[in-house]
């Protein structure tokens, strides 16, 4: 097996959980452009998410064997989850939304175990999942090596066009630009007469979304258990980080940088896979530490 | 305040003294009114998938076992303690229910950490422990407790008789690879179990050394890298959602039809799994329980307790229930064994512990031995195939064999090291594996 081959099959294996990386991260970084704090309870979202899909999935759609109804179903699991957890978490920020920043991130930290205890209280502890939608789509076979149309098409063409999507809503419509105006600046953006507030409550919503989105996506390929929120807040944390925040495209290419690395590493380091995100956060903050995509910003006096 | 008075006040005070000491006094060899268990399993975290089967299992047993008049007609009260609150946590709260509670013996822990840590701790606090559920073999080796037993078997047993058994189903294979969780029971049990197949076999190429993260969701990289080696074996000793995660990613791009897949503790698995297991998966156990074990499936109380499961939790059990029914049973065992010992009279917390020494008693499955060595539990191992069956909605295990302890344990004062350093190919045709028979 040359080193091409190995290269080609690595880029399919990180492709996928790039995709899943990807859309927790930037429903992290587009929270972080409203309330200024990293959300910690983010990895919740994406944890009720996956569980909320799943159980749609057992109750409604489980041995229909259609492939839209599942898909579906994972998108209206995400959506209701987002639209429900995120308003809460709005909510209670709203209550601190004047005191210390260190104060508000220590609210998404309780914020985010109360979510850990209720998700176990919901599910309980044993590992739970959905996959049919995954041996609906079927597999194809590269070089030897079978993969499920599910992870290298469907997952990576979903973050893909959330992308495109997110950008084209962002660029081309009034909420979008008022939406880039708020993150930018709120003070001047309600100075010129846009409803910070009614926008700031959108914003978080599409984040806790993407965030849920992501866990939905997740759901029909891995097991959903108590702890699965912590792993996915530390990994789009450093995504965030080394991306810089509030950085889209950004956001994009890091994920993907992440998501390959590890796969690299299974083949050529396996024991390395573990840090590798880690040592790529480092290695770009320690050239960068404003982070990799991050524009020269405008001080304010 | 007059005279009198101090002399009514002080009164009081010897009494309400006397009072609060009673319990205390009444210890020495008068029955208790009661018999506190400190239990530690896990109940948050990732391994509560073992940790509450076993609770339910030990709600089940010390129900039936208080409404048939408990020990010796003394209830059995237990105390549970969550073992995934994690290290100085655990300990204080294990040295609480000790020391305040007056726990009488404490069954820890699940994690092999968590053995290592509380073992020498209860030998400080003199208090009986059982090792109920862990595996490493380091908690018993070379330490000469007086406390401290395991009512089951260990990583080498388990090890080197899953080798034995992989040797004797499949014998020709050329290659293996391992995919393991990294944290010290997969690298722990790997380093057993390829230090075991090098003596044994020793012209088998390992081909992969996988330790993906603990808890990691994704395998893809791992799945195809083994599609590119195709090794003759594929080994894991994961549990839980990360074995589950694995074997669905591998289930659902076709590795399992590719590599003989061999799953050590694959038993706790098999009900979530469901169809994702293909038939022909070689599966253990730790240990001979299996709730369809031919051998105790028309057993009437390892029937009734499967029921009796599988009607409160809507599963059925696992091995770790099986593990925490073993832990009391032996409790049970010992007590009696103590008491005649003791001419009829409750025992003090040493004879309790001496009557674990060589205790012979029996959980749901075969009788298990306590070496009087050193404490280790002796019991059978149980490996089987993955088929369909038409009366379960997942694959059950067929062709079942059991594996028994002898000869596959390290002799009691030696060395894990050393004896798998003594081990040869003769072993193979020397270990019989039996056939269960109903």
């Amino acid at each position: 097996m040359n080193l091409f081959d190995v290269l080609l099959l690595s880029l399919l294996d990180g492709i996928s959980y790039a995709g899943l990386l990807f859309l927790v991260a930037l429903g992290l970084t587009f929270i972080f452009g409203v309330v200024r704090i990293m959300n910690v309870a983010h990895g919740s979202l994406y944890a009720f998410g996956g569980y909320g899909a799943a159980s749609l999935g057992l109750w409604l759609g489980q041995d229909a064997g259609s492939t839209s109804l599942s898909i579906a179903l994972l998108l209206m699991g995400a959506i209701s989850v987002g639209c429900i957890l995120g308003t809460v978490l709005m909510l209670l920020l709203k209550q601190f939304q004047h005191r210390d920043p260190i104060l508000q991130l220590l609210v998404t930290f309780g914020a985010f175990m109360i979510f850990e205890d209720l998700q176990r209280l919901l599910w309980g502890s044993q590992p739970y999942f959905v996959s049919d939608v995954v041996t609906n789509m079927g597999t194809s076979e590269l070089k030897g090596v079978t993969y499920t149309n599910y992870q290298l098409f469907f997952v990576p063409c979903a973050a893909v066009a959330v992308f495109v999507a997110l950008r084209w809503f962002l660029n081309k419509t009034l909420a979008g630009k008022q939406i880039i105006a708020v993150t930018h600046d709120r003070e001047v953006a309600t100075a010129l007469g846009i409803n910070a507030k009614r926008i700031a409550y959108l914003t978080f919503l599409v984040g806790a979304i993407l965030g849920a989105l992501g866990g939905a996506l997740a759901s029909p390929t891995t097991s959903l258990v108590p702890g699965i929120g912590a792993d996915m807040i530390v990994l789009s944390f450093a995504v965030v980080a080394s991306a810089g925040l509030g950085q889209v495209t950004g956001a994009l290419i890091t994920a993907l940088m992440i998501g390959l690395a590890r796969s690299f590493c299974v083949y050529f380091a396996p024991e390395m896979e573990v840090v590798m995100p880690y040592l790529i956060m480092v290695a770009v903050l320690l050239v960068r530490p404003q982070g990799l995509f991050t524009v020269v910003q405008a001080r304010k006096i | 305040m007059k005279p009198k008075a101090i002399g009514q006040f002080g009164t009081k005070l010897i009494l309400t003294c006397a009072l609060a000491l009673s319990p205390l006094l009444a210890f020495a060899d008068s029955k208790p009114t009661a018999i506190k268990i400190g239990i530690t399993t896990f109940i948050s975290g990732p391994a509560s998938v073992f940790g509450m089967p076993a609770k339910a299992a030990a709600d089940l047993y010390l129900e039936q076992l208080n409404a048939s008049g408990g020990i010796k007609g003394v209830k059995v009260e237990p105390i549970f303690i969550d073992e995934g609150v994690g290290g100085d946590r655990l300990l204080s709260e294990y040295r609480r229910v000790v020391q305040e509670q007056q726990a009488a013996v404490m069954i820890a822990s699940i994690s092999s950490g968590n053995c290592n840590t509380l073992a020498p701790v209860a030998e400080d606090l003199k208090v009986v422990n059982l090792l109920w559920d862990c595996g490493t073999e380091k908690a018993l080796e070379n330490h000469a407790y007086r406390y401290v037993f395991r009512p089951q078997a260990n990583a080498v047993t388990e090890m080197v008789s899953s080798v034995i058994y992989l040797l004797q189903t499949k014998p020709d294979f050329k290659t293996i690879a391992v995919v393991n969780q990294d944290y010290a029971w997969g690298r722990d049990s790997w380093e057993i179990f390829s230090r075991t197949l090098k003596q044994l076999k020793p012209d088998v190429q390992v081909v992969a050394e996988l330790f993906p993260r603990f808890g990691a969701s994704d395998f893809s990289a791992e799945v195809s890298r083994l599609q590119v080696l195709r090794p003759d074996v594929v080994l894991s000793t994961s549990w839980g959602g990360d074995l589950d995660t694995f074997i669905r990613q591998a289930s659902q791009r076709g590795l399992l039809q590719k590599s003989q897949f061999f799953l050590p503790l694959g038993e706790t698995s098999l009900e979530r799994l469901g169809s994702a297991v293909p038939d022909g998966v070689l599966v253990g156990a730790r240990g001979d329980h299996y709730f369809l074990n031919p051998q105790y499936a028309n057993d009437a109380r390892h029937g009734q307790f499967v029921k009796e499961f599988k009607a409160r939790t809507g599963t059925y059990p696992i091995y770790s229930a099986y593990h925490m029914v073993q832990a009391l049973d032996a409790t049970v065992a010992a007590y009696s064994k103590a008491i005649s010992a003791n001419g009829d009279k409750w025992p003090d917390e040493e004879q309790l512990a001496d009557a674990f020494r060589g205790l012979e008693f029996r959980g749901l499955t075969s009788g298990v031995r306590i070496r009087p060595e050193d404490g280790q539990g002796l019991e059978p191992q149980l490996f089987g195939v993955t088929a369909a069956s038409n009366q379960f909605k997942f694959k059950v295990l067929k062709d079942i064999v059991l594996i028994s302890p002898d000869g596959v344990t390290t002799p009691p004062g030696m060395k894990t090291q050393e004896w798998l350093g003594t081990l040869s190919p003769e072993l193979i045709t020397e270990i019989k594996a039996v056939r269960a028979q109903p």
